[in-house]
């Protein structure tokens, strides 16, 4: 005789409770999944795991790194989640800072022997525009030529990587710097404030806590921010409240490009002060995963930052005690990823545990 | 004349090898989107057949355990999707960038330790004729066996699809899901194949840029290939022929841009290298230009999630 002993049911409204809570239950699974991965490589699963994710932030300038590390994730995904809303594909973030930081820097290094407050000000507009400007060719091409965005955004993160790899190589390279891949060092009113002497967390994180508050105020306080949910939901019904679908593709694309140029901008002008060929780890990337861990929710996405931040600090701390390399902390990006989609199957629907019962047996 | 005759054959050559592991990606997905899947993991999934087929090369010395090697590991991460987007019911698009992402960091910690190992030759077919005979002796002869299976698979694929009745089904199950499952049709099992059958063809294209085309191991070595591939299924209005023809043009784009290079014209080294990158973008656009012809060409279901009421 045939037992089941799980049942399946679709649950008929979403619980706002679950919603919130699977995050963290992938989160947990991702340790788990992370333990047997360090088990399989040798390992003790905890020790591994206590240095990936407890001894980077036992200190001061630990937990410094991580809202270093932070601030331009953070910032990526607050404007990710404007595109990921309205359904529109922009996961080319990556290319978007990088053009951003290329247009920013340019600036720097034309005021490279300037002092004055205007100075940092200008920069970090003209990276805004520049992430902003590069975001909109998907958009256009999407809009008007029917293109794919996911392809072309994605295509451009080589182009832009590209650009800035021939730009440190050639015409902007440092003249006095023996033809090191780099740019001169900005000037000291180029930099972003440091907080703490010692520390690297710098000025920028206010940039991405104000961005956060305007992205919250938008989504949720204005007509904007209500049509942009309404696209997400359901194109048809936006078409048929008459929203202007091409303009808010448009728009949301050029919100999106302006914040990751902002972290690119915030990058060349804090942490590392001069262009190279590597200014971002994949930031642009890793905040498609920050972005969907924090239910592309202003709020969510802060906390989700911080913990996707780890990840890069951990694989830092591991490479150093483990010698396992870098990309580790990759591998737990995907997992997360992986396990908060797959857990999302429970806001859908209900699991039960019958059990056996005696009669049946 | 002859001699450049034959150097033009080379290059017709060169340029056939390089288009390999986009024919062999792009042929797999073109079968997953053709059930109604959108799996954006091409890229992992190559990137890990690369670096599995290497370490099993290095490891067993055997070339056949290499290449068998790399397309299980393509169908294993293949298999993670499909449990999420067909037994979980989770977003195609996200599900598929998240296959990338992890697909990238696993292939470097595996591959940690395989930095910097010679390759071994593979073996080559009727090298012999390849030197006797000019001009169509580097074009016909000289190629791994992974060449010409890849060069037949195109063909095979629009057979398959169009005259068996298998093709016939994934093609109803990536038009209409509902009507196919009406009919009787297991619409998950037919996926689960689909995607199952692409994730070993990324494979496959990442073991034969591991194994023959740069025989060696190096972080991130597929560099874009996957998201081209993803790019020339669009290109080619979902008919795999048309994907041959999109995968040749884009290994000659490679080639040249290779040997203007090597000619040191004064053109930027990185304007040619993004050229391959360049040139996506414009044809996509050419080709999407057209909504109606893509529209004709889509399969109407894809990348939507197919829910059966028990």
């Amino acid at each position: 005789m045939e037992v089941q002993l799980i049942k399946i049911e679709k649950r008929n409204d979403v619980s706002r409770s679950i919603y919130f809570l699977t995050p963290v239950l992938a989160i947990f699974l991702t340790l788990f999944g992370g333990g047997i991965i360090f088990y399989i490589l040798g390992f003790n699963p905890i020790e591994a795991l206590k240095f990936f994710f407890i001894t980077p932030i036992s200190d001061l300038y630990g937990l410094s790194e991580l809202l270093v590390k932070a601030t331009p994730l953070c910032l990526i995904a607050i404007g990710l989640s404007f595109c990921f809303k309205s359904n529109n594909w922009n996961i080319g973030a990556e290319g978007q800072l990088i053009f951003g930081g290329i247009v920013g820097g340019g600036v720097a290094l034309l005021f490279y022997n300037h002092d004055g407050f205007y100075v940092l000000p200008i920069i970090i507009l003209s990276g805004a525009i520049g992430g902003m400007l590069f975001a909109m060719i998907p958009a256009i091409l999407k809009t008007y030529f029917n293109t794919n965005e996911i392809l072309v955004s994605l295509m451009l993160v080589y182009v832009a990587k590209l650009l800035l790899d021939y730009l440190v190589v050639g015409p902007w390279s440092n003249p006095e710097g023996f033809n090191f891949p780099e740019t001169r060092q900005f000037s000291e009113s180029a930099r972003m404030p440091i907080l703490f002497g010692g520390l690297r967390i710098h000025a920028g994180i206010f940039i991405t806590l104000i961005t956060v508050f305007l992205s919250w105020l938008i989504l949720y306080k204005t007509y904007l921010g209500f049509q942009i949910k309404v696209s997400g939901l359901s194109l048809k019904t936006a078409k048929y409240a008459g929203y202007k679908g091409k303009t808010m593709i448009i728009i949301v694309f050029m919100i999106s490009g302006a914040c990751a140029g902002l972290a690119g901008v915030g990058e060349i002008t804090g942490p590392i002060g001069q262009l190279h060929r590597n200014i971002s780890p994949d930031y642009g990337f890793t905040a498609i995963i920050v972005a969907f861990l924090g239910r592309l929710n202003p709020v969510g996405i802060i906390f989700a930052s911080l913990i996707v931040a780890l990840t890069y600090l951990g694989a830092e701390t591991a490479q150093i005690f483990l010698q396992v390399p870098k990309y580790t902390g990759q591998v737990f990006q995907g997992m997360i990823l992986f396990f908060l989609l797959g857990s999302d199957y429970l806001l859908f629907f209900k699991i039960k545990f019958l059990g056996l019962k005696k009669n049946e047996l | 004349m002859s001699f450049d005759l034959n150097f033009i054959g080379i290059l017709i050559g060169a340029i056939m090898a390089s288009s390999v592991p986009l024919i062999l990606a792009a042929s797999g997905e073109l079968i997953t989107e053709r059930s109604g899947v959108l799996n954006l993991g091409v890229e992992g999934m190559m990137i890990i057949g690369a670096i599995s087929g290497f370490a099993l090369m290095v490891v067993t010395d055997n070339l056949f355990f290499a290449v068998v090697g790399s397309m299980l590991s393509g169908l294993i991460l293949s298999f993670i999707f499909g449990l999420l987007t067909q037994s979980l019911l989770t977003n195609h698009v996200a599900t598929g960038l998240a296959l990338t992402i992890f697909g990238i960091g696993m292939s470097a910690m595996i591959g940690k330790n395989f930095v910097g190992i010679p390759g071994k030759e593979f073996p080559l077919l009727f090298l012999d004729l390849k030197e006797s005979i000019p001009f169509l002796g580097p074009i016909f002869f000289g190629h791994s066996i992974i060449l010409y299976f890849a060069f037949g698979l195109p063909f095979l694929t629009n057979y398959f699809l169009k005259k068996t009745k298998t093709g016939l089904i994934i093609r109803a199950v990536g038009d209409s899901p509902t009507s196919a499952s009406n009919q009787g049709i297991n619409v998950t099992l037919v996926r689960y194949s689909c995607i199952l059958y692409g994730g070993a063809m990324c494979g496959l294209a990442g073991a034969y840029l591991s194994l023959i085309y740069t025989p060696q191991w190096i972080e991130n070595m597929t560099g874009g290939r996957g998201w081209i591939a993803l790019a020339l299924v669009v290109f080619a209005t979902w008919s795999p022929i048309k994907v041959l023809i999109g995968a040749l043009i884009f290994g000659g784009i490679t080639i040249l841009q290779l040997h203007m290079q090597a000619v040191g014209l004064r053109i930027p080294v990185q304007l040619l290298s993004a050229l391959p990158y360049i040139m996506t973008i414009i044809v996509l656009v050419v080709i999407s230009r057209d909504s109606r012809k893509i529209k004709l060409n889509t399969p109407t279901s894809l990348g939507q999630i197919f829910y059966k009421e028990k």
